[in-house]
Parts: C-alpha cells; structure tokens; sequence
C-alpha cells in the first residue's frame, strides 16, 4: 500500500502545485509534498525490512532491498533539496532572475520530476522503467533552461538531444530484451518484468542479450553522465538553478546507474561471463580519469562539481563493474555518500554564488568572512566529497580501492592518480573561495544551510559507524546484484 | 521467396522506410524533411496495419492508429506551424557536405543489416529481415541528427529515429506490449510539447533556430 | 530457331523505327505540360528526313574519324536495342551479349562521340565532351548497380532470362527493385541527356553538354545522331521495362502472345514516355556540379538495392 503512496503523492504533487500557481506558500506545499514523500518512503523501507522483497500491484512494482534503499535516498534528498530550494528560490525572484510564472513551473516540473525518479525505481517493468526515465528527462529539460538565458537554453538543449538520443538507445536494447524474454516467457506484459526475467535469465538468448546490454549501457550510461557520452552534464548542473543540479546530481545519476544495474543481473544470469561488468569497468574507470582531469581546468564552481559528480559515478560503476559482495557493498554505499555529499555541496554553493553574483571561482573569495556557517558548510562538505577521513565517501572509496588492487591490481593506479588530480585540484580551488579575502559584507539573511549539515551529519555518521541494519541492507542488496 | 503478399508489401514498405531515410538525409529543405517525416509515419503506420491484420495482433491495430495520429497528422501539422510561425530559414544547413554523409549512410546499413543478421535469423516473427532495416534506420537517422545544425532538422532526427525503433519493436517482436507502447507514445508527445516550448524559448534568446550560436559551452 | 532470328530481326527494326515515334510523343507531353502548342507526333521523323536531304558540311581539319562516328554511333544503338527484349523474350542473339555488354556498347558509343567532338578542335566540343565524361564515369556504375541488382535476383545477367524471372515466374515483389528503379530512372536522365542533368532543347553555353557535342554536325551525320539519341532512349525505355514492368513480353515460343505483347509495349512506351515528361517538368535542371552527387545519389541507391535484395530477399 505504502508504494501507492510513494508514488502518487509526488505525482498529485505536481498536478497540485501546478494548479496552485502563486497563490502563495508554493514552496511551503513544496517542502510538505517531498516531506509526504519521504514518510511514505520510510513507511515503505521499515516494511521491506521487516517483510522482505515485495512484489504488489499484480507484478507491476517491486521493491527489493536494492531499490528500496534508493527510494529511501530519493525521497531523503528530495525533502532536503524541496527546503533548501525554498528560501534559495525566494531570493533568486527578488533579484529578478525568476518569476511567478516559471516558479510556478519550477514547483510542478520539480515533484513530477521525483515522481518519475520514484516510479523507475520501483518498477518491475522495463518498459516502464524506461518510460519514466524518459519522463524525468523531460520534467528537467524546462527546468535546466528555468533563467531563459542563452548560456541556459544551450545546456538544456544539449540535455534534451543527448539524453534523448542515449534514452532511445537504452529503449533499442529495451526491445531486444523484450525480443529475447519473449520466446521464454510468451509475448504480453509480463515478458518485460523484471522479476519474471529474473528467474528465467539463464535461458534467455546470450547473443541477443549481449547487445541489448551495450545498448541500455550506452543509453542509460549517457544519464549517469559516463564519459563519452557525459558533455550534458556539466553544462545542465552549471546552468540550471541550484536546487535542479543537486537533484540531477544526487538522484538522477543514481536512478540512470539503477536501471543499469538492474539490466546487469540479467545478463550477467544470461551471458555467465564478465562481458558486462568489464565494460562497465572500462566506462567508470575511463570516466573516473577523464573527469579528474577536466575538473583541473574548471573555472565554474558548478561545473567543477559537476565533472566530480561524473568521477563519481564513474568510481561507483566501475565497484559495480567489479562485481563481488565487497565492490557491490562499496559501490552502494557509495553511492549513498555521494548523494548526500554532492548535494549538501551544491546548497553551500547555491548560497555562496548567490552572494557573489556570479558562478566563477575566482571571483567568490571570503565565504568564511561573510558567513561562517557557510563558508565551514562547504569546506566540510568539499573535504567529505574528497574523500577524506572520518567522512562516509572515505570508507566507501577505501573499500573501491582495495577491492580493486586484489582483483584487478592494472586498475589501481589510475584510480589513485584520479583521485589524487581530483583533491588536489578540487581543495586548491575551494580553499581561497572559503578563506580567502573579501570586501563583501556580511550576508544580510541567514541561509538556509540545515540540509547541508543534515547531509554532512549523515555522511560523517556513515564514516565512523553504519548502523547494523543498514550493513544488513546493504550487504542484501549486494547479494542481489550479484554479490 | 515465399513469403504471403501481405508481407511482401511490409518488406516493400520497410524498404520504403529505408528509402525514406536516405531522402531525408538528402533533403535541404526543412519543410521537405518534415514532409519526408510524415511519409515515414505513413509507412510505418500502413506497415504496422498489415502486420497486424496479417498475423492476428489485435495491439498491433492501436500502434498504428497511433503512429498514424501523433506521427503523421499531429506533429507534422505541428512542426509546419512552428516553421510558419518562427519563420525559419528554409534551407537546411548540414555539417558534412551530403554526398560523405550519404556515403556514411551506406556504411552504417552495411553495418546495420551485419549486426541485425544473427538476432534476425532467431525471431520468430514473420517479418524478422526487416529487422536489419529498421536498425539502418536508427542509425541514419541518428546520422542526420548530429550532422545538422538546426534545432528543428534535429528534433526531426530524433523523432525518425523513433520512428526506426518502433519499426525494430513490430518487426521483432509484433512490438511491446500496449503499456509500454502507450507509455512511449505519451513521452514523445511530451517530448514535443517540451520541445514546443523550447523552440521559442530559444528564438526568443537567439532569434534563430540555428545552433551554431548555442556553442558557447564547449568542454573546457 | 528461325522464329527467334525472325523475331530478332523484327523487334530491331521496330525499335529503330518506332524510336523517333517515341521522341515525338516525348516532346509533345512536354509541350502539353508547358502549356505549349505541340509539335506533331511525327515531327521527329520530318526533321529527320530533311536532314537527309541536305548536304553536309565538315570543317576542314576534320579527320576520317569525325565522318565515321555517325554511323558507329547508330550501329552501336541498333546493336543495344537488339538485346533488349521487347516484344519477344526470344532473342537468339542475346547469349552473345549480357547486360554488361550493354553497358560496354553504350559506352563505346559515348567514347565515339567524344571523340568525335573533340576532332574538330573548337571549344565547345571539347567542352561538352568533358562534361560527357564526367556524367558518364559516374552514371556507368550506378546503371551496372541496378542491373547487378536485377542479376542476383535471376541469377544471370542475360536479359532474356531476367525477364522470364521476373514476368513469368510466381509474382513476388522485390522491394530491392523499387530501389533500383529510382536509381535507373536517374542514371536514365543523365545518359540520355534529359532534366536534370542535362537539357536536350538548350542551347546556352553554361549548361549544355550533349548539344555541346554535336553543334558541328549537319545534314545526314546529324541525323544520324539525332536518330541515335531517340534509339537510346527507346532503348533505355525498353531496358526498364524489361526490369521493372515486364509483364506482358510474350514468352519464349509464345507466338499467340505477340499481338497482345506489342500492344503491351506500345502502351508501357506511352505512359513512360508521359511520366518521363512529367519529371521533366517537374524537376528543375540541375547545376552542373550538382550532377556528380546527383548520380552519386544514384550510385547509393542501386548499392542499397542490391543490399535490400541480401537482406530481404534471399
């Protein structure tokens, strides 16, 4: 029953805000919507906890430990990033650069958008999963481009073409899938979900599957920003409003990887080689080393951020890649430290660039000065992301590493020449911005920094010690994806 | 070749598909490309029909009235009006000079009908050589999209290449299941009310629909 | 035996006198759809007949070669249009000369004709032979692509057997050929010298390049070469009837068949001598330099044919 709710009140949500218009306490129903969201969620997470695996609406939807812990992340950021947009948004139309209208727009796109994210993730069918991906896609487009400017309009332009091409790639190998579960499981509905694939996957077509892999890993690959296929990414997060890069940072990344994953166990069941995990190690580690390099030459705050996002999933696809309980683990909870991580960055950030005006590093200096809360916000969560101990990001890519020099030792030194560009390039840049020397005043109003220090509270929490029942959650989804 | 007449006519129409494709590689003009547009979903569409009609696939007749809808009356009429009202130049402007693209083009259903061999010899459809044409298809039309400048040429692009998957999806398979298909249908048109949108934000900003002055954003 | 030599021997000579019949019928559609007062069906024949009358006039340099070319030109035709079936699909003589070989003859004839014009030593000739050329290398591969395309799918390159294959086996339809003809009715146009590659009624200087070749003829050589041209667009009407349309040629040994067979002929000449105009009316000609991608348009057509055939129809 709690899924029901997961999904539809992100979705009323939607229908809602966009009825409501600016009638006033938009961004309070907002934050109320994504705060349903998030108790449905945990509603949903301690049922599947207590219950296991999950299988309701006559198939349609599943829920697993796996995407369980995803719901539960999604639903966490989403509240967070729904109260941290609030008073960001407010100060964005008094300086002139939104209006009712798009704010409007903004509210309705923004639930509609986590309500896509929710139903890929909780969707037994991969059709659907496809079609809400899809969806997400273009719930984000209008609001990439949310400031009108022309810089915006090309980022978005740039994501609606190339996450529309990945997407019809991904429902190519979406339909060869289909093709190979049909001679097993008959034609109609069922032959797409994932549960019913699941069991039969050792018969399915090795060839056809193979293919269809390469297709849905390139497609949805192009989401998860995987370098070749990654130039929407930095310029969708540097352009769009603040609120939308932590979204598309810390959740959609994640659903894209999601469905590949998902896609993995299945032929991986078929296939009984390493062909898929090798070639999403090949992707996550070419991703990895690209992205640290492009960061160095980075003079936009959020765009460095956003090719860190890349390194990121990058690291968590190549852990995925891997295989094993130990990678899968890692890649997991990677993934959870990431999402939170990145997106307390992007709200220091979206304060601190709203106070200098502009986005380039070298002109926001000081923050520390200005707003220490601020100023130690991003710091900490810039130190957290770079995996520095005793954060979460640290054991996370402490596990990679090591998992990483037993089974594949040639990998090894890429990643840690990766890791190491990236720190270096990444606290040389910050560090001036928090401590440096600035003539600005004070900020007049204290910003909203609760969800930057709930997240860094979570990630450092993470780091020293994970809950029992989440290892136990964990260490079940690993198994599920192949552990 | 003993194939029913029913389906001699789907594999002439599916190498109308291809023809079609080429055509709108070829073509300069916009208001050409959108025409070539609409005939592809007419293609596809009376394909669809006499496959369903032919092999008893009652889900196959809603695909079709549905590409016949939103592909060959509604974004047509659609994309001729954005055209009329935004007074886009006419002339199509390609990034590769046509002749290489068209020889590209060869290349790629070369490759295409290599690749579709193996898995069509394992379909049990009626029509499964056309499979191999359908991903030729794909790929030109994913050709077409990033050899051409315009917003719209690429929208066009897209959408073609949507057009390829489907015909993928019938030839392999007698298509998706209905959810799926509905589901996909709904995001397309979505997709192109998005883009609707989009189309006169970007004139707004640039006053053109050329995207050579969207590369302001280069990988730096 | 003696039939097919008769028969031979009779749908060569129908096609060399029908030939100028069906130029006639050309001009007049096209002068219909131009809203033009038509030149009568039989003008070609009288333009003809008073170029034989007159006496020819040969610049002084030329050499035996530039009298010569005429009559190899018009041999070179005859010969094409005796591999052709039209009529009858009993042609002994067509054993001697696949379709290939009928490439090759109207090749020669084009090489002749250059020549020919280039013997003179004006500009214009060379000028039009240039561009002859270059229209030909490029419309020679394309119009072998199709025929490759009819060959795979009987199996042999003699006409008489592409069109038992084709007429007179169990109906199939073979999208490969629906390529193929776009493909060959564009070679078509360039060879013979029609919009949009060429312009048979031009006589401006930027643009011609058949007429280019011939302005130094006159009186019989000219018509000789007039005559030629109308043979080679017969026959080409004839080579893409017998690969695209060929129900109707009366099968080997089918004598009963003929009546029905010529008049079968007769009417497919009609309406692709209609539908030829049509294009021509419809398409603007095109620039000189848009010719190669023009026939390289071609080309790819007759290459997707034949790969359409591998894929679909094997």
């Amino acid at each position: 029953m709690e899924i029901y709710w997961v999904l539809g009140i992100p979705l009323a949500g939607g229908i809602f805000l966009a009825l409501w218009g600016n009638r006033g306490h938009a961004p309070e129903i907002n934050a109320l919507f994504s705060l349903a969201t998030l108790l449905a969620a945990a509603a949903l997470a301690a049922r599947i906890v207590a219950e296991g695996p999950l299988l309701v609406g006559q198939g349609w939807f599943f829920i697993d430990s796996f995407n369980v812990f995803l719901v539960a992340l999604t639903a966490l950021v989403a509240f967070t990033t729904a109260l941290f947009s609030r008073p960001y948004m407010r100060i964005e139309k008094e300086h002139g650069k939104l209006t009712d209208a798009r704010l409007r727009l903004y509210h309705s796109s923004y639930q509609v958008f986590i309500g896509m994210m929710l139903l890929a993730l909780t969707t037994n069918n991969m059709g659907i999963l496809w079609v809400s991906m899809e969806g997400a896609t273009l719930a984000t487009v209008l609001l990439v481009s949310l400031y009108r400017t022309p810089a915006s309009l090309e980022a978005a332009w740039k994501y609606f073409i190339l996450c529309g091409v990945g997407i019809a790639l991904a429902l190519f190998g979406t339909i060869l899938l289909y093709f190979a579960a049909e001679k097993v499981l008959g034609s109609g509905g069922t032959a797409l979900l994932w549960t019913q694939l699941n069991g039969v996957k050792a018969q399915l077509e090795p060839t056809v599957l193979q293919l269809a892999f390469v297709f849905l890993l390139v497609g949805y690959g192009t989401k998860v920003g995987l370098v070749p296929l990654h130039s929407w990414l930095p310029d969708a997060h540097a352009e769009g409003p603040t609120p939308v890069s932590a979204v598309l940072s810390g959740l959609l990344l994640n659903v894209a990887l999601y469905a590949v994953m998902r896609s993995k166990v299945l032929v991986d069941g078929a296939l009984g080689t390493d062909m898929a995990g090798n070639l999403m190690m090949g992707f996550g580690l070419l991703s990895v080393v690209v992205a640290a390099f492009l960061i160095k030459r980075q003079t936009d705050v959020k765009r460095m951020f956003a090719y860190s996002s890349i390194e990121h999933m990058g690291l968590i696809t190549f852990a995925f890649g891997m295989g094993g309980a130990v990678a899968s683990f890692a890649g997991l909870l990677h993934m959870t430290m990431h999402s939170l991580t990145k997106s307390a960055i992007f709200f220091a950030v979206g304060h601190a660039t709203q106070k200098a005006g502009t986005q380039l590093m070298d002109d926001i200096r000081g923050l520390i000065q200005t707003n220490p809360t601020l100023g130690w916000g991003l710091m900490l969560g810039t130190i957290a992301i770079l995996g520095v101990p005793p954060f979460g990001v640290f054991a996370s890519e402490f596990l990679i590493i090591t998992t990483a020099m037993h089974a594949h030792p040639w990998a090894t030194p890429f990643l840690l020449i990766a890791l190491g560009v990236a720190f270096a390039s990444i606290f040389g840049k910050v560090q001036p911005m928090v401590f440096g020397e600035t003539e600005l005043p004070k900020l007049p109003y204290q910003p909203a920094l609760t969800p930057v220090f709930l997240h860094l509270g979570l990630v450092l929490m993470l780091g020293l010690f994970i809950p029992p029942y989440l290892a136990t959650w964990y260490r079940q989804a690993a198994a599920l994806l192949g552990g | 070749m003993s194939l029913s007449y029913p389906l001699q006519v789907v594999n002439l129409l599916a190498a109308l598909l291809l023809l079609i494709s080429f055509a709108m590689l070829s073509q300069r003009r916009v208001v050409g490309l959108i025409t070539l547009f609409a005939w592809q979903g007419a293609a596809l569409a009376a394909s669809t029909a006499i496959i369903a009609w032919s092999t008893g696939q009652h889900h196959l007749y809603y695909s079709a009235a549905l590409t016949l809808i939103l592909k060959v009356i509604a974004m047509p009429w659609f994309f001729y009006r954005i055209v009329r009202q935004l007074d886009v130049n006419r002339e199509v402007e390609s990034m590769l000079n046509i002749p290489t693209t068209m020889l590209i083009g060869i290349v790629l259903v070369i490759f295409s009908f290599n690749l579709a061999l193996p898995i069509s010899q394992m379909a049990g459809t009626v029509m499964r050589s056309t499979l191999g044409i359908a991903m030729a298809c794909v790929l030109l039309a994913f050709l077409m999209m990033i050899t051409r400048r315009k917003a719209i040429t690429q929208v066009i692009g897209f959408l073609a290449m949507e057009n390829g998957l489907f015909f993928a999806a019938t030839s392999a398979t007698y298509g998706m299941p209905l959810v799926v298909e509905l589901g996909v249908a709904l995001d397309v048109l979505v997709g192109v009310f998005v883009l609707g949108i989009f189309f006169f934000q970007i004139r707004e900003s640039f006053e053109s629909l050329d995207l050579k002055h969207m590369e302001k954003l280069r990988e730096k | 035996m003696s039939t097919g030599i008769l028969l031979q021997i009779a749908q060569t000579l129908i096609a060399i006198l029908l030939a100028p019949l069906l130029m006639g019928w050309v001009n007049q559609c096209r002068a219909w759809l131009q809203g033009r007062s038509a030149p009568p069906l039989t003008q070609p024949y009288r333009t003809l007949k008073k170029l034989f009358h007159k006496d020819a006039v040969i610049a002084h340099r030329a050499s035996p070669l530039f009298r010569f070319a005429p009559y190899m030109i018009f041999s070179c035709m005859v010969l094409a249009a005796g591999l052709v079936p039209t009529v009858a699909n009993d042609l002994p003589f067509s054993p001697a000369a696949d379709v290939i070989a009928l490439v090759g003859v109207f090749a020669l004839a084009r090489v002749f004709l250059a020549l020919a014009a280039m013997d003179i030593g004006t500009a214009f000739g060379s000028l039009g032979a240039r561009r002859e050329m270059l229209v030909s290398f490029l419309a020679e591969p394309a119009l072998l692509m199709v025929l490759f395309t009819a060959s795979f799918i009987s199996q042999s390159t003699e006409l008489p057997v592409i069109v038992d294959t084709l007429a007179h086996r169990e109906f199939a339809i073979y999208p490969s050929l629906a390529f193929a003809a776009v493909a060959f009715w564009m070679v078509s146009t360039a060879e013979n010298a029609r919009i949009p590659v060429d312009n048979p009624t031009t006589h401006l200087e930027l643009t011609m390049i058949h007429e280019a070749m011939i302005l130094e003829y006159s009186a019989r050589h000219l018509a000789l070469i007039e005559w030629a041209v109308a043979l080679k667009l017969y026959v080409y009407s004839a080579l893409g009837i017998a690969l695209f349309v060929p129900w109707g040629i009366a099968p080997q040994g089918d004598l009963a068949a003929l009546p029905l067979a010529i008049l079968a002929l007769l009417a497919k000449l009609a309406a692709g001598g209609a539908a030829l105009s049509l294009l021509e009316a419809v398409f603007a000609k095109l620039r000189l330099f848009r010719a190669p991608e023009f026939l390289g348009t071609a080309f790819l057509l007759g290459v997707l044919g034949m790969l359409i055939h591998f894929l679909l129809e094997v």
